[in-house]
């Protein structure tokens, strides 16, 4: 286990350095000039030799490779730039951003397991009965239905002609209601066919057999046997798609005006606001891999049959 | 017979999908023909107009009608999803099947390289890329090529490691085929069907990348109809015209829906077990 840790570690320190590189790339070969572009943005024209004054300042005159070097050792140290849009150090907005949009996935994460679960498990249980077509179709509907068209219908049905919650904004507990039933509807979809999946895979283990032949009862099958060892696997992916959905909840954010790192990047990309851009893409990665590399390990240590070895490659 | 019967379904609602997907693509294609009016035409004579026997599916806010629209409007959708779509899996499989055959240095760089793209969650990197370049289709388009092709190089190299090693490879080698040659003729054949279930449900993903971020306003610019833009804009006008949210959104429902079938019922001709 210590030796799969510290294995996956490494792996991650040479990933973190590529997307450190990639996002830099991002903006370094941008087709303007930034300092110029800083320059207009503040109504200040093209004046050549501002414009290499402000470019001395940022260290833009430097050659790639040393800035790169630069902006690396500023993030090391939580720096991420300034934004041009809010005059702000990026890490102090994304820090202040960042509650509002995890409290949002994790709402909708525990209203789509609230969701997803029963119905998974009454699928698998009537394996191929009316409720299992029912939910199966249910499901399969639900996947293909665009996340921002449930926000826009929820929207119309709920505020426009209801008008029992608001329309917009991240001030209230109120508020929070229709972003997170879109981000849960969205995911329940494919949770419940792979919770299905993942619990008639179990169901046809010998040991299944076992206890069925034993006389114990079905409810306690599935209870007991069926539902922990299926969920191990659903483990894993419920972590990716945390990760995932933290990234994820651009449209959403935006459509409902969350005020959540995700609707901050789409107004940074109107704004220009580049630092705040490749911030933003910077924290998502590495939050996105560090979750990543930390369900990985859970699962290792949840499945007792790697854990104590045996299937350790 | 049972098995007989079993496979002709099965074969029944594979052709039956991709006679839909060729539906709706002839119908934007040739949105010309079709298209009652020309979807860029503003009638401030009938602004908001519900949906009637002049106008199946009402009018937007500048009086244009949203049944031509929304076939123009495939254009734009579906035209991207297929282009981007036939991009990054050529691309993809392609630099798969290298990685996989090649294996060494070669195969560790590339493979390095996708677990960097495919580290960012989402469409994020898609996003940013777009930010940077600027709005507008075309940098959409570039932006989802140059995230998208990672996932059919990781399946596609696992693809080729599987069968990598099988005797007629071998064979192949052994009686001097060159390495392009190997790759064209014995691991292309066995590789790419089984990637055409991904890239079936691949086109239903891309449709609602493009319309999602087309909603953002990072996509399609006005005038252009484009389902995702089309949204965007009904939303100021939804108390007033509930069909502008209605008519573009169950399009693309329906259409992600045909081809998620799509791929399914590929994925089920495929499959040898049945």
């Amino acid at each position: 286990m210590g030796k799969y840790i510290a294995k996956r570690m490494l792996a991650l320190l040479i990933i973190l350095l590529g997307l450190s590189v990639l996002t830099f790339c991002l903006t370094s070969v941008l087709p303007s000039d930034p300092a110029q572009q800083l320059m207009e943005s503040m109504g200040a024209g093209s004046d050549p030799e501002a414009i290499a004054r402000i470019k001395a300042e940022y260290g833009l005159d430097q050659p790639l490779p040393s800035q790169y070097k630069n902006w690396l050792a500023g993030i090391l140290h939580g720096d991420f730039g300034q934004s041009v849009k809010y005059g702000q150090p990026v890490s102090l907005i994304l820090a202040r951003k960042l509650p509002n949009t995890v409290r949002l996935a994790c709402v909708s994460f525990v209203l789509m397991l609230l969701i997803a679960l029963p119905l998974g498990i009454l699928s698998a249980v009537y394996h191929n009965k009316t409720a299992d077509y029912v939910i199966r179709f249910l499901a399969f509907i639900g996947e293909a239905l665009p996340s921002f068209w449930i926000a826009l219908v929820l929207i119309y049905l709920f505020s426009v002609k209801l008008h029992l919650l608001p329309v917009g904004g991240s001030e209230s507990p109120r508020h929070l209601i229709m972003p997170a039933v879109t981000l849960a509807l969205g995911m329940a979809a494919s949770y419940i066919r792979r919770i299905r999946t993942s619990m008639l895979e179990e169901m046809n283990q010998p040991y299944i057999i076992g206890g069925i032949s034993r006389g114990v009862s079905k409810k306690r099958i599935i209870l007991y046997h069926v539902l922990p060892n299926s969920l191990l696997t659903i483990v894993t992916l419920l972590g990716m798609s945390f990760g995932g959905l933290l990234g994820g909840t651009m449209i959403v954010e935006t459509i409902f005006s969350w005020n959540g790192i995700g609707s901050a990047a789409v107004n940074a990309i109107t704004n220009r606001d580049y630092q705040l851009i490749q911030g933003y893409v910077m924290w998502m990665g590495v939050i996105y891999v560090c979750v990543n590399l930390l369900v990985d390990i859970l699962y290792r240590y949840l499945d007792p049959r790697i854990r104590l070895g045996g299937m350790e490659e | 017979m049972k098995t007989k019967t079993r496979r002709k379904s099965r074969y029944t609602s594979f052709y039956f999908c991709l006679a839909c997907a060729v539906l709706f693509t002839l119908f934007s294609v040739c949105a010309g023909y079709f298209a009652p009016y020309d979807p860029l035409k503003t009638d401030y004579g009938s602004l908001l107009a519900a949906p009637s026997a002049v106008h199946v599916c009402g009018t937007d806010q500048l009086g244009r009608d949203l049944f031509s629209r929304i076939l123009y409007g495939g254009r734009t959708s579906l035209l991207i999803a297929y282009l981007v779509t036939g991009i990054v899996s050529v691309f993809g499989i392609f630099i798969g099947i290298i990685s996989g055959q090649a294996g060494g240095i070669a195969d560790e760089v590339i493979m390095r390289l996708v677990d960097v793209l495919i580290a960012f969650p989402g469409n994020i990197f898609t996003l940013a890329m777009v930010a940077v370049m600027g709005t507008g289709i075309q940098n959409l388009v570039i932006a989802m090529c140059f995230t998208g092709w990672t996932k059919y190089a990781r399946a596609s190299r696992s693809l080729v490691l599987s069968i990598k090693n099988e005797n007629y490879i071998i064979q192949a080698k052994l009686g001097g085929a060159s390495f392009f040659k190997v790759i064209w003729r014995y691991i292309m054949p066995n590789v790419v069907p089984s990637l055409l279930v991904l890239m079936a449900q691949d086109i239903g993903n891309k449709l609602l990348t493009v319309a999602g971020l087309s909603l953002l306003g990072l996509g399609s610019k006005p005038p252009t109809p484009e389902w995702g833009f089309m949204l965007s804009e009904g939303r100021n006008y939804m108390s007033e015209a509930p069909w502008l949210l209605l008519f573009p959104g169950v399009v693309i429902l329906i259409n992600v829906i045909i081809f998620n079938l799509l791929g399914d019922s590929l994925r089920d001709i495929m499959d040898p077990h049945f």
